[in-house]
């Protein structure tokens, strides 16, 4: 392979070089450091004249002096089965002891687009054990569903709970998890990686770390390469593969540092304006093939900038995934545990996995039920802090004490708390028959009939 | 814009020079702005975007890893045109009208690149029935014959840019798209497949202006924000607001013949869900299958971005041409700020100066000449047709003072604006009817009039009236509670209420529900109205609101929505109730 000698510039993660063969665009590049020692890059830009690599680490040590070797193809990685169970950095490579991984297969790093007459409906129920996900903002497999928190949420909890937890009542498929940390603390990826080997779950995962202290850069590949593994355990070993991303706000502010150093003209807040696209990139490898036996399903968390979820971040990820779950601050500060605040919180693919043959025929009519009710008497705090109490009318008084039932029975949870959908929906219809039966106008009669406590009693009762 | 859809010159051969991701640089051809061209030895599919001296700039359709300057580089002198004939109907296409089931089976569950695959199935023998006979004059739009390619009647014609002649001979039997169905006396030869640029508007006779709705089954739109046939709408709001589900539901029920339904830079899944649901869905009027009549394009936001840009010029052009047949077609867009982001990202590759928030200068212009191509039209043909464009608009931050909305509600006649307060309530569909508004009012005024009843359009104002006081209400109730309102007030309160609770909402979801005819419409709302009077009257009468608010007969109201046939149970709580006022006022 021909080594350049000719770099003219590097500037942030970016190098330019002359030289004198057509290059791939997206090839991927080594850069030989004086001491022998190698970087990776990939090609940004390619001309007669000017190539420019950007660099997956830092660029300490690149030098003019530096070669440059284009390997010809784009970036692959080794995937195979012995993967499961092996800790690799961010960029790929085993940091635990172990020895390399035994490629079966090696696989493009940014991964095609599944054809969506390929796709395969997502309609599974995936049962988490947490009431806010299961019973109002269900999620499904091969759903991509993120958890929008802020600093110092417990994202990380809620994120465990759900990898223990989750299920699909009645299945027994081989399932695996794949996690991706980007540039988080080193205290937070041990108290993933303590949970992992507390409840044998390593043994079925892999794990790709990049920690505050890694490069930057090398983030932009972290979770193409968990993705791609992720298809491989999934499309060609038939598993059901639950993918965490973590943090993805250290994923796009590596994509702002990259197309600063590119002196691209900035799209909102400065970030690259194909930034929708990049992300849509990483979220859209999530899903079902038809006739294959495997699933991906997507848990990206992020922290909100400021708590604000019009943040380009949160903004272009809800945008692109399948919902979201929203962590509050307010709840955390109540005190209450999942601090899931169900009003902004949504799940698209709700309606594909519940209802009669998947959860129960009451679960759509009920969520709906309880979210009106909670966003009304959520709404009433405000006037009452305004007005007092006793300036609400009868029916007002009602729904106010309905939303703390709601915080307190329905949303509060142990951590390892697991209810089942019947338990869920129960607890809800407990809290709607607190509500005059006429106010229940988003139920069919039918329905109240059969589930509604008071009149389940009635009829028990008589027959 | 010039029309090529036939060679127009030699191919010429140049070589690559630059690659930056989707757009490339090529010399040593002789191109046109918009030509399409075969880009390097797996021969992507590029377009001529801009010219600078030597150099071509080309936007790619694929992806261009890999591909490496010096690598070959033909023009084929075609502009991006589509396929237009039988087989349209049922197929989903990418950005480019390549059939995604074809790019299934030729490179497996993943888009790979460098295959290409016609719009339409050059194999596939149709059965052609002439409509004219030999010696028949005929004129570009002219239909002659026609295929029954579903339970459509797809209508064969010619060409708007082939010249018209006298019919020498036409035949009827089986023929592929292909094959010379019809030669008229200049020597013209005539097949069931046309091909249109997509960038080129198709001519018609006459725009007229329309007076039809575009019924929708949906009640806030039908009922208090209707579109018309050949308008065009926007529905902005921000992620997870209902753009999509609204879509759908157009998709779905709109009394369109024919809809064309786009899904560009959206997701996956979304469009997962159309091909497994429409196939089960029937016309509520004809029980025919809703896939039937649909067209699908789907360039997901993960697919290449150039596709995306294309895929909407894709779509309308489809719908065009079966306007053009006479046809009534509705179009969704979902989602043009996805489109007008594709074109924010070429443009930023071409170092274009940037507009507002690094849209290019001409976003304004683009979004304008795309809604300019709806319309209710006298065909080239003579009858009528109308193509409606409906586009959901995603503004960052869920904000609508950014360019692709503002741009886009200067064009439109009817904005449906969604709001994350009732998304997050779980009021559907979310449609803010305050902010909401539609300039077809008066010109469906008597369409209303006739086919719904002579009172629709003074109960419509009525309640936009009741909304529009609740929200006064609403802000002095925010200030002293709603019990210190004046009686009046507070059964105006209640009124409001029910509008909102059991007309406005409507639950996609439910298999009733889901689609609202305009008799039932008119029903639902007659009643609350009928409640209304007789509330204030019994107000009047000295009854109390409380007593007023809380009649057993009005509970059973919502429950309506979700009864087939509900004129019993309605006529059943409407004469309930008119007894318990008769009974409440006669004890006052
Ligand atoms: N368009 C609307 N759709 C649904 N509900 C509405 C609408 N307008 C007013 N309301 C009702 O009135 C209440 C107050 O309206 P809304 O919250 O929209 O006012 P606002 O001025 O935007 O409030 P804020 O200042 O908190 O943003 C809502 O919570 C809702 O119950
Ligand atoms: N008319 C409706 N009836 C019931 N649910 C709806 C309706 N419109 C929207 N929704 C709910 O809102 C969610 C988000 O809607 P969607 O159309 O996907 O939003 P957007 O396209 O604006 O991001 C849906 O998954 C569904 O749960
Ligand atoms: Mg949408
Ligand atoms: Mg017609």
């Amino acid at each position: 392979m021909k080594e350049y000698r000719t770099i003219t510039q590097i500037a942030g993660p970016l190098v330019f070089v002359e030289k004198t063969e057509p290059v791939g665009y997206g090839e991927l590049v080594n850069i030989v450091l004086f001491d022998g020692s190698i970087k990776r890059g990939q090609v940004l830009d390619t001309s007669d004249d000017l190539v420019v690599v950007q660099v997956f680490e830092t660029t300490a040590g690149i030098g003019r002096d530096s070669g440059i070797r284009f390997t010809g193809e784009t970036i692959k990685m080794p995937v195979g089965r012995d993967m499961l169970g092996r800790i690799l950095s961010g960029g790929g490579k085993p940091i635990d002891g172990g020895p390399e991984i035994v490629p079966e297969k090696r696989l493009d790093i940014t991964g095609a687009a599944i054809n969506p007459y390929a796709r395969g409906s997502p309609n599974d129920f995936i049962q988490t054990g947490i009431s806010t996900i299961d019973g109002t903002n269900t999620l499904v497999r091969g759903q991509k569903l993120p958890i929008f928190s802020g600093a110092g949420l417990p994202h990380n909890q809620i994120a465990l709970q759900i990898a223990r937890q989750s299920k699909v009542p009645g299945s027994k498929e081989a399932f695996a998890v794949v996690f991706a940390a980007m540039g988080i603390t080193k205290e937070e990826a041990n108290y993933f990686m303590q949970d992992f080997e507390r409840t044998g779950a390593l043994e079925r995962a892999v794990v790709f770390l990049n920690l505050a202290d890694d490069p930057a850069v090398e983030r932009i590949i972290t979770p193409r390469l968990a993705l791609t593994t992720a298809e491989y355990l999934a499309f060609d070993l038939g598993m059901h593969v639950l993918v965490i991303l973590t943090d993805m706000t250290n994923y796009c502010e590596a994509l702002r540092q990259i197309g600063a150093a590119r002196e691209e003209v900035p799209g909102r807040r400065g970030y690259p304006g194909y930034m929708y696209t990049d992300l849509a990139g990483i979220y859209e490898r999530a899903g079902i093939v038809k006739g294959k036996q495997g699933s991906i399903t997507q848990f990206p968390i992020l922290t909100m900038p400021g708590d604000d979820i019009t943040h380009p971040i949160p903004d272009l990820t809800g945008y692109i995934t399948e919902g979201q779950i929203v962590v509050s601050r307010e709840l955390h500060r109540k005190g209450i545990y999942p601090p899931i605040n169900v009003l902004p919180s949504l799940s698209r693919l709700m309606n594909l996995g519940i209802g009669k043959g998947h959860t129960r025929e009451d679960h759509k009519k009920v969520s709906d039920q309880m979210y009106a009710a909670y966003a009304e008497g959520n709404d009433l705090r405000g006037l009452v802090a305004i007005v007092g109490k006793d300036a609400l009318s009868e029916r007002d008084r009602m729904f106010l004490e309905f939303a703390d039932l709601f915080e307190n029975r329905f949303v509060r949870q142990g951590y390892s708390e697991d209810r089942t959908i019947e338990e869920t929906l129960d607890i809800g219809w407990n809290l709607l028959s607190t509500l005059p039966v006429e106010q229940l106008v988003r139920i069919d009669r039918d329905l109240i009939n059969k589930y509604h406590p008071k009149f389940r009693q009635a009829g028990k009762a008589e027959g | 814009m010039e029309v090529k859809t036939e060679k127009t010159k030699s191919d010429t051969a140049g070589v690559l020079k630059r690659i930056a991701g989707p757009v490339v640089t090529a010399v040593g051809i002789n191109a046109h702005m918009y030509d399409v061209v075969k880009v390097g030895k797996e021969e992507l599919m590029g377009e001529v975007i801009k010219i600078q001296g030597e150099n071509i700039i080309i936007q790619v359709y694929e992806d261009t890893s890999g591909i490496r300057p010096g690598e070959p580089v033909t023009n084929t002198g075609l502009s991006l045109a589509v396929e237009l004939g039988p087989g349209l109907l049922t197929s989903i296409y990418d950005g480019i009208q390549r059939p995604l089931s074809v790019l299934v089976d030729k490179m497996g569950d993943f888009i790979q690149r460098g295959v290409s695959a016609p719009g339409l199935d050059h194999a596939k023998k149709w059965e052609f029935k002439p409509l004219v006979r030999e010696g028949a004059k005929v004129s570009p739009g002219s239909i002659i014959g026609e295929v029954q390619e579903t339970n459509i009647v797809h209508r064969i014609m010619i060409p708007p840019n082939m010249k018209g002649g006298t019919v020498q001979s036409i035949k009827a039997g089986s023929f592929t798209v292909d094959e010379v169905i019809c030669t008229l006396d200049n020597g013209t030869q005539v097949s069931m497949m046309q091909k249109w640029p997509v960038r080129v508007p198709r001519p018609v006779n006459e725009k007229m202006n329309p007076t039809v709705p575009l019924i929708t089954g949906q009640r806030i739109l039908d009922g208090l924000f209707p579109i018309a046939k050949g308008g065009t709408a926007a529905i902005p709001g921000p992620f997870g607001s209902g753009k999509t589900v609204t879509q759908q539901q157009l998709a779905k029920w709109s009394d369109a013949e024919i809809v064309v339904y786009i899904g560009c830079g959206e997701r996956g899944n979304e469009m997962t869900e159309v091909l497994t649901e429409f196939p089960e869905l029937e016309d509520p009027k004809t029980g025919k299958p809703l896939m039937e009549r649909t067209v699908l394009i789907a360039n997901t936001s993960n697919m290449p971005v150039a596709a995306r840009e294309a895929s909407v010029y894709t779509g309308i052009t489809i719908a065009e041409y079966f306007r053009d047949m006479g046809y009534d077609v509705s179009l969704m867009a979902d989602s043009t700020s996805r489109w007008a982001e594709a074109m924010r990202e070429i443009s930023s590759r071409l170092e274009e100066m940037p507009g507002e928030e690094g849209y290019p200068a001409y976003l304004a212009a683009r979004l304008s000449e795309f809604y300019e191509r709806a319309g209710r039209v006298k065909t080239l043909g003579g009858s009528m047709g109308s193509v409606s464009v409906i586009g959901a608009v995603s503004p960052p931050g869920g904000d609508f003072s950014e360019p692709v909305t503002q741009n886009t509600l200067r064009i439109v006649k009817v904005f449906w604006a969604l709001d994350a307060k009732l998304s997050q309530r779980r009021h559907f569909p979310a449609i803010n009817w305050l902010n909401s508004y539609s300039l077809y009012l008066d010109s469906l005024h008597d369409w209303y009039d006739k086919e719904v009843s002579p009172e629709w359009n003074t109960i419509r104002s009525w309640a936009m009236e009741i909304l529009q006081k609740e929200a006064e209400l609403q802000e002095i109730v925010q200030l002293v509670g709603s019990d210190a309102l004046p009686e009046a007030e507070q059964i105006t309160i209640e009124v409001a209420r029910m509008i909102r609770e059991i007309f406005l909402q409507q639950n996609a979801y439910d298999a009733v529900d889901t689609f609202c005819d305009m008799k039932k419409q008119y029903d639902m709302m007659k009643a609350i109205r009928q409640y209304s009077d007789l509330a204030y009257a019994a107000q009047s009468a000295g009854v109390t609101p409380q007593q007023i608010v809380t009649i057993k007969s009005k509970n059973d109201l919502p429950q309506i929505k979700f009864i087939k046939d509900y004129t019993p149970a309605l006529q059943k709580i409407l004469s309930e109730m008119e007894a318990e006022f008769n009974a409440l006022r006669s004890s006052a």
